[in-house]
Formats: structure tokens, sequence, C-alpha cells
């Protein structure tokens, strides 16, 4: 038995008229817009009702100066099946506007969003409302800049640097 | 440093040295390296250290992986500003007298990564003795920096405190 990629989209058409935007198909890769508030229950209906139990990658995209909204948050779900037919991967999309940041956080759904959403935050600057732990994960904690945005410069090393040395004040008073 | 036999002491010889140069003769035979390795140069110094380069041979095996018993720093890989402060911490808690080896191109000035996150050259914080260029360096280039510290030592004219 095959899974049925196009029945799932029906079923989600019907259950939300309202929530769905856009559908891309793309090389056999399916592509939903999601409306920013609905997240958080379209994931939630996809992973109770057709197994989508693995949240692969949460990524974002910044479109400076190419669109509006400016960022795109997109989610990739992963469906584990027995047959290699019933593996099944679809991509979420969310636009974000620049003047509010913020969207909802998948980490109660799939504990593993967890980190993925801390890169985005940390990188982008995106805030995932909901989060249990929603710090820098890759940059030093009191880091001021989101080095993925476009509008950063990417060989700006300041912001780096005076992190560098406040934790090596902090080093030289402490026990080392 | 001079050769002497004496008759007193039944013609066995003995050698007439200053402390200073015995004791930089015995350092430069027994470094003990600490591997900071953060990248792809630390396979090379792995098989610089491994049987077929073989760094014991001068008097370089031991590698500690506890700063304190260690007075040779390798760092070989790139160092990021996050990385850097950590870097800075393994070198103080070394004992003195130390050395500092900077292995391959990220280490000596940043290498191909010129970004937000990456110190352009570990002489930004540490003072390094002997720097190795190469991406990664191969073991002979290695080896020949180490032989560069032992000359170095050899000519150290501190005193011994």
């Amino acid at each position: 038995m095959s899974f049925d990629l196009q029945a799932v989209i029906d079923s989600l058409k019907s259950n939300f008229p309202d929530t769905i935007l856009d559908i891309k198909t793309f090389r056999n890769e399916t592509t939903l817009l999601i409306k920013k508030e609905k997240i958080q229950e379209f994931c939630m209906y996809l992973k109770n009702n057709f197994d989508f139990k693995f949240i692969v990658d949460i990524t974002a995209v910044d479109y400076l100066e190419r669109k509006t909204p400016r960022y795109e948050v997109v989610y990739y779900l992963h469906r584990f099946g027995p047959e290699y037919s019933e593996n099944v991967r679809i991509r979420l999309k969310v636009e974000v506007p620049e003047e509010d940041t913020r969207v909802l956080s998948v980490t109660p759904f799939w504990s593993g969003a967890n980190w993925l959403e801390r890169e985005v935050y940390d990188l982008f600057g995106i805030e995932f409302v909901g989060h249990p732990d929603l710090r820098r994960i890759l940059m030093p904690e009191e880091y001021n800049a989101h080095p993925l945005r476009k509008d950063f410069d990417v060989r700006n090393r300041e912001p780096s640097k005076r992190c560098f040395e406040k934790a090596l004040k902090e080093g030289e008073s402490g026990t080392s | 440093m001079g050769v002497n036999t004496n008759p007193v002491l039944g013609g066995d010889g003995f050698v007439t040295t200053k402390l200073s140069s015995f004791a930089n003769w015995a350092r430069k035979n027994s470094l003990w390296p600490m591997p900071f390795g953060t990248a792809c140069c630390a396979i090379e110094m792995m098989g610089a250290f491994a049987s077929r380069f073989d760094l014991s041979r001068f008097g370089a095996e031991v590698v500690r992986f506890s700063p304190r018993q260690a007075d040779l720093m390798i760092v070989s890989g790139t160092i990021t500003y996050k990385m850097a402060s950590v870097c800075r911490k393994i070198y103080d808690q070394m004992p003195e007298p130390k050395w500092v080896i900077a292995m391959g191109s990220c280490t000596c000035g940043g290498g191909p990564f010129d970004s937000y996150a990456v110190v352009q050259g570990i002489d930004e914080f540490l003072p390094v003795d002997v720097y190795v260029g190469g991406c990664p360096p191969r073991p002979e280039a290695l080896i020949d920096a180490v032989m560069k510290i032992q000359k170095k030592i050899e000519r150290e004219g501190a005193p011994i405190v």
C-alpha cells in the first residue's frame, strides 16, 4: 500500500480552507504556504492524523529587497513507513514580516524542533513564541547581531571581538 | 660544553657546561605537546604523532591532553572567536616555559574564512613561535616546525628560576 499524498492535501484543504495560501509541486516535492497564525494547529493535525512524526529541519530565508514580507520560515516534515513509497516528506512555509518577527513554536509537538528553532532565532532573529528555552545556540550569548540576515556584513568581526574580550576578562577574574 | 677525562676518576669522562644550556638541552629533547586540534589539520597532526612519521624521534611523543603537563601547544585548525577564549585559557594554564606552533593557514591568518566568526590569525591573542603554512600542512612540515622550536629552545639564555 503506498501513501497517497494527494489525499492528505485534499484532507488538509477541506479541514483548513483559509489556512493554506498556496500549494506548489516541483519534482515530486510538495510545498505548502501556511498562514503564520495557524502553524501550530496545522502541524499538530499533520502529526496526529498522517504520522508526520519527524521534524527534519527548520530554517529561514531572508528576502531583503526582493519580497515583502521579508522572511520565510521553512519546515521540513517527514513521515516514516515500512515501505519505501510510504516515506513521505512535505515542506511548509510561513511568511514573516519585518515588523513582527514572531512565530508560534512547534517544539511542543516535536522536541527535536528545540535546537532548530534556537538556530533560526540565533542567525535570523525570528522569535518563536512558546519555545521553552529560546537562547542563542551558535553565537555567544551576548552577541548583538543576527549574522544570516542579508543586511549583516559577513566580514564584520566587531561583535565577535567584543564577546571574545568579555570572555577573556571573565576568565581572568574567575578561577582558571 | 666540553668533554674531559680525569685520572682521579679512573679515566672516566665528565662534561662541563652551563646549567642553562643543560636545561635547554633537556627541554628541547622532551617537549610535551598539548594538541589543540579543531579541524582537518588535527588529522595531519595525528599523522605526525603516529608510527609513520613518529614525532617521538624528536622527543615529543608524550601528547598530553592536560595543559598542566604540557609545554608545547600545537594549535591546528580554524579558531573561532567563541573558541579563542578557550584556547587562551588553556594556554594560560600551561606551566612556563611554553611554546606555541600555529599549524595551518587558518591559525596563521584565518585561511579561507574571512568571516564574522573566525579569528584572522591566532597571534591576535597568543604569542606564536612558529607558523606552519599549508591547508593542511604535511606531517613533515609539522616535524620541521618542532625542530625549529628545538633550535629556538637551544638558543634561549633565560636564567633558571
